[in-house]
């Protein structure tokens, strides 16, 4: 039995991973990050001029369209343009109403960032608060003069229908959650259908299609405006694709859960909500997010059924021959709008997710 | 909540059902019941007739074969040519493009870091409308006239009507050469769809060389034909039109982002265990990159890549915006013309509807092989 080790071998030290340096030193560290570092050295000094020269030195910030002819940016268009690609051609004695819109939206959804403010009262103020817009924005109320929703546009219109079509997607789209695990063989099928009609079809056609069948579907007395019909579509939208993203949720939320909230003698609303929903939604943060990204970035499409938000306020505004098409800037600004609004749900998720596994410890 | 045993009683299992079929027929009744009033009162019959009567419109550029004198059907299928063909193009550009880029992400370099997060965000977080309209802007204001078209790359000319690229011809004997290519491109395949990869390099390799030697035996050469400046626009060559070209690197830049962060994901979902272990089974490291590592990254990114084809595939209706005829838009038109929304409606969605379909079936057949894979 010679080849049975005898002896216990020595113990050796465990390797030792190179402390990895940081900083500036990873720019000249190795012959690929050095070469890397070059090349993008090579390129911001190359790009870097041409960029400022456009943007500083040419830009002009004053004048009129005759003045950006061969010029750098024209930063004065933005500037003369800024109210109709905000607001569209809501009369222009009546601005403060869409910038209010634009505030009280924006405020509500500050207020409620913090999980302090995640009360009954916060909830109310937003069904309040959607009322007060949609007010403002139609008037003849309170002595407002009424506006046609057919010159409502800009901002206020992108961030009505992200608001509305979420919050009408949102209650539709767990419906259709629960729907699709329903053990009724006939609505879960009926669901499973309608879903993957919706996600299955781009939302382009399918504004095609509401613009054209409404008026063949719906009874004579039924007349929905160009933007009722986007927001329903929006709306169904928002909804097929929640309900896929809650549905992942409500997966995995262990069973067990459900039978212990009923052994304590919930009734099964109270188990779905206070007890499975929190649960599953804390599951499927991510993809909530990019979803609700999804359903932010997609009100960008009432451009081909003749809405007029942000992006198509922009690009009509851009057909004046009084400048000369200065594209580059306003989807820049158009372009940094919606990444504001985008990125600050991406970090606000991110920060959620972070304290609610903080929480959860 | 779904219950494993559900009591199939009258009141909970019948009634419910029973409640639910009468709410949709009657619902749906009701729909069809104002649907018909409202298409007789305006004189609309529903029909597919109009599908084989002459379209008289034309379409500013087509893959397939398409004039103004062929019928409304050619019409919905040139534009379905062309809708695929930008949603493969974006498909594998996008896919080619967000490999390096997540590879930037994950790289030790600051800059590299720093620059692959701005772009993958900017572009993720920006709608594809207003990054299209940008790049059209960009290829049909910017540029310059023919007259003194740019010239990046030699061979490669860009103006304001478009982008030339100097296309080759092989002058002599090819067709030994072609079967011979084609011959190997099946061999190749199916040892790939065996998940014989490495059998599959080596036969491409054979291909190559006996493909030179073909090429030197038989006198073969290349004849580069070149896009010169003719009286108005360039002629020669192979040309995009400005509306493919914005739609196009639009499309692939904004999900290249995407790509980036499925590739991106697929790799840090694999433990780094796995490395640990893999080079305790005494394995190198481009074996464990190869055997343990690609194969469980890959199994991961499947089903998120399935659902980004289909986005790219929905996403190709944007065309629109800047004039490139797909589909979407030529029915859009073939409505305005006719006048049968429903049935364009209806038929579009449902090609929309199979495409994404098809998509989805080809990818689980994929997913079921990818176990197989070891590059």
């Amino acid at each position: 039995m010679t080849f049975v080790q005898a002896m216990t071998e020595p113990r050796l030290a465990p390797t030792l991973r190179p402390a990895s340096p940081n900083g500036l030193a990873l720019l000249f560290k190795g012959g690929v990050n050095l070469l890397a570092t070059l090349v993008f050295v090579a390129v911001i000094a190359q790009a870097l001029p041409h960029l400022l020269a456009w943007a500083v030195m040419h830009g002009v910030w004053q004048g009129n369209g005759d003045a950006c002819r061969d010029a750098g940016a024209c930063w004065v268009f933005l500037r003369q343009k800024g109210p109709f690609i905000l607001f569209g051609i809501y009369p222009e004695t009546q601005i403060w109403r869409p910038i209010a819109v634009v505030t009280v939206l924006v405020g509500l959804a500050l207020w409620t960032m913090p999980r302090a403010h995640w009360t009954r009262i916060t909830a109310a103020a937003w069904a309040g608060g959607l009322l007060l817009v949609l007010a403002l924005m139609a008037g003849g109320v309170a002595g407002l003069s009424p506006v046609p929703v057919s010159s409502w546009g800009g901002l206020p219109v992108t961030l009505l229908l992200t608001v509305l079509s979420l919050a009408f997607g949102f209650p539709l789209g767990l419906a259709l959650a629960l729907a699709r695990r329903s053990s009724l063989p006939l609505i879960r099928c009926c669901a499973t259908g309608f879903v993957e009609l919706l996600r299955g079809i781009p939302v382009v056609t399918l504004l095609f299609a509401a613009s054209f069948l409404a008026p063949l579907l719906l009874p004579d007395w039924i007349r929905l405006e160009n933007l009722a019909r986007a927001l329903g579509v929006f709306t169904l939208v928002s909804a097929a694709y929640l309900c896929e993203v809650l549905r992942g949720g409500l997966q995995g939320v262990p069973r067990s859960q459900w039978e212990s909230a009923q052994a304590l003698g919930l009734g099964k609303r109270d188990v779905l909500f206070t007890v499975i929903l929190p649960q599953a939604i804390r599951k499927v943060l991510p993809p909530l997010t990019s979803t609700i990204i999804v359903v932010i970035k997609n009100t960008s499409l009432v451009m081909v059924v003749g809405l007029f938000d942000l992006v198509s306020a922009g690009r009509v505004a851009l057909n004046d021959p009084a400048w000369p098409m200065p594209y580059a800037e306003t989807y820049l600004m158009v372009g940094l709008i919606y990444f504001a609004i985008c990125y600050g749900v991406t970090r606000y998720s991110l920060h959620l997710e972070r304290t609610l596994a903080e929480d959860w410890q | 909540m779904r219950r494993q045993l559900a009591s199939r009683d009258l009141l909970r299992w019948w009634l419910p059902q029973a409640l639910f079929a009468l709410a949709v027929a009657v619902v749906g009744a009701i729909t069809m019941f104002v649907a018909a009033q409202n298409l007789s009162v305006r004189g609309i019959v529903l029909d597919f007739d109009f599908l084989s009567s002459t379209a008289r419109f034309p379409l500013s550029e087509s893959v397939l074969a398409y004039s103004p004198s062929s019928t409304f059907a050619r019409a919905l299928v040139a534009g379905l040519g062309n809708t695929v063909l930008l949603a493969l193009v974006v498909s594998v550009f996008s896919t080619l493009l967000g490999i390096p880029l997540a590879l930037a992400r994950r790289s030790s370099h600051p800059l590299a870091i720093g620059t692959a997060g701005t772009f993958i965000d900017a572009v993720r977080n920006t709608p594809l409308v207003v990054q299209l309209l940008f790049w059209y802007g960009v290829l049909t204001v910017t540029l310059p006239p023919p007259g003194n078209a740019l010239q990046p790359i030699p061979g490669i000319f860009l103006n304001d009507r478009g982008l030339y690229i100097t296309s080759f011809g092989i002058t002599g004997t090819a067709l030994p050469l072609f079967l011979v290519a084609m011959g190997g491109l099946l061999v190749v395949a199916v040892l790939a769809w065996r998940g014989r990869l490495h059998q599959a390099s080596v036969v491409t390799l054979a291909g190559v060389i006996a493909a030179s030697v073909l090429w030197l035996s038989l006198g073969l050469g290349i004849a580069p034909d070149v896009p010169h400046l003719d009286r108005y626009n360039f002629v020669g060559g192979v040309s995009l039109t400005p509306e493919f070209a914005a739609v196009a690197l639009g499309s692939i830049l904004y999900a290249s982002g995407f790509a980036a962060e499925i590739i991106r994901a697929g790799i840090a979902a694999v433990p780094a265990g796995q490395w640990d272990a893999c080079r305790a089974m005494g394995l190198s490291e481009r074996q464990c990159l190869r055997l343990v590592i690609v194969p469980q990254a890959l199994r991961v990114m499947v089903p998120p890549m399935t659902n980004q084809f289909a986005a790219i595939l929905k996403n190709s209706t944007l065309a629109l915006v800047v004039g490139y005829p797909d589909l979407n838009s030529i029915a859009n038109t073939t409505m305005n013309h006719t006048g049968h929304a429903l049935e364009c409606v209806a038929l579009v969605a449902l090609i929309y509807f199979t495409l994404a379909a098809m998509i989805s079936l080809g990818m689980a057949l994929l997913e079921r092989r990818s176990g197989r894979w070891a590059l």
